[in-house]
């Protein structure tokens, strides 16, 4: 396969959830999503309850993806951040390290200013954490084998079941 | 590539259908929107002009039920079909994990088809994929109409590795799930190869 599938064990997931509680706080925002480039929704922070995520989460990769096609056609590698304004709400959204997409909605009671500085802070904690994940799937991709698969003994049957 | 999150114990794959402009792409969709579940679908979102073509994508999150413990969510994607629309479709073929060709079996067609199916290899292999080695079936649609070119010729020129390939009305969703099932088949057992 042209990448390798992205793997997320509750260690990861903790630190992560860390970083965007502690963004969520300092940026003043409504609600943080982290997004996949292929449009799954890694974690959140904030009040998710009035939205849909996976929605969201598939259209901010096609945004990207969109916007990511659009700058190669201008020649530059990628426009790291995009930013809507509404009449109440703000999106801003960027890249981290290639891979990941943030997120961040936030209205008055914030700025851009702020959620710029902070994204950029956080930005350079998330991208660590997720080279680290990236660099174990690879280890375990070369050394073989997860623990705990849940493909180890999938059947048929389990499949069937999926569609009853 | 999917998304396998053990913290959430969620499985994520991603599905896309491929084929010329309307061949029933968005339609297969819409009939497994139809038929599932309220709790097993998320909302159908659909990127498309004024007059319903396909303007960037169709996006369908299904989450079925659990395979060992972890919840399997596939989320379906369908590609704008018409030829000018080439970029957008490079773009939604990112981070595939199986593939569903919706062949349009109107003899005026065939052409079509070919070419798309063309289309789709070249996209891959940009991507660093080959068609060979993805999950990808074959869906030859719209059997109920009167001008369709055989299965036997359809196969022949779509279909030399004699792939898993289904005969559908979507319109009337004949084919639809099977299609769909074969394709979650081969690409959960793509992951086991890997896990």
């Amino acid at each position: 396969m042209a990448e390798y599938d992205l793997v997320m064990y509750e260690e990861e997931f903790k630190r992560i959830d860390e970083q965007l509680q502690k963004l969520y706080q300092q940026a003043n925002a409504k609600v943080l999503f982290l997004v996949d480039k292929n449009g799954q929704l890694v974690a959140s922070a904030g009040d998710t309850h009035n939205i849909d995520t996976t929605a969201l989460a598939s259209l901010t990769a096609g945004n990207i993806a969109a916007t990511g096609g659009i700058a190669r056609l201008l020649g530059e590698r990628e426009f790291t951040i995009l930013f809507h304004e509404g009449e109440k709400d703000n999106i801003h959204i960027s890249l981290i390290g290639q891979r990941i997409i943030l997120v961040v909605i936030f209205d008055q009671r914030s700025s851009l200013g702020l959620v710029r500085l902070r994204v950029k802070k956080a930005s350079e904690s998330l991208t660590r954490i997720f080279d680290e994940i990236a660099a174990k799937a690879e280890k375990e991709r070369v050394e073989g084998r997860l623990d705990e698969s849940p493909f180890a003994e999938i059947s048929d049957e389990d499949i069937d079941n999926l569609f009853r | 590539m999917s998304f396998i999150n053990y913290s959430s114990r969620e499985i994520n794959c991603k599905i896309v259908y491929y084929g010329p402009g309307l061949c029933g792409k968005t339609t297969n969709l819409q009939y497994i929107y139809k038929k599932t579940n309220p709790d097993q679908k998320g909302k159908l979102i659909s990127l498309a002009t004024e007059t319903e073509r396909t303007l960037f994508f169709d996006f369908l999150p299904l989450s079925l039920g659990d395979i060992k413990g972890f919840r399997v969510r596939f989320h379906l994607y369908t590609v704008p079909g018409q030829v000018f629309y080439a970029a957008s479709r490079k773009l939604i073929l990112k981070g595939v994990d199986g593939v569903v060709f919706v062949a349009d079996s109107q003899i005026e067609r065939l052409e079509a088809n070919m070419e798309s199916l063309e289309d789709l290899r070249i996209n891959l292999a940009e991507q660093g994929y080959e068609l060979g080695k993805l999950p990808f079936i074959l869906q030859l649609n719209k059997r109920d109409l009167p001008n369709i070119a055989p299965v036997d010729q359809m196969n022949t020129i779509l279909n030399p590795n004699g792939i898993q390939y289904y005969e559908a009305v979507a319109m009337m969703g004949q084919g639809v799930f099977e299609t769909l099932k074969s394709v979650a088949k081969q690409v959960l057992f793509e992951l086991k190869k890997h896990y």
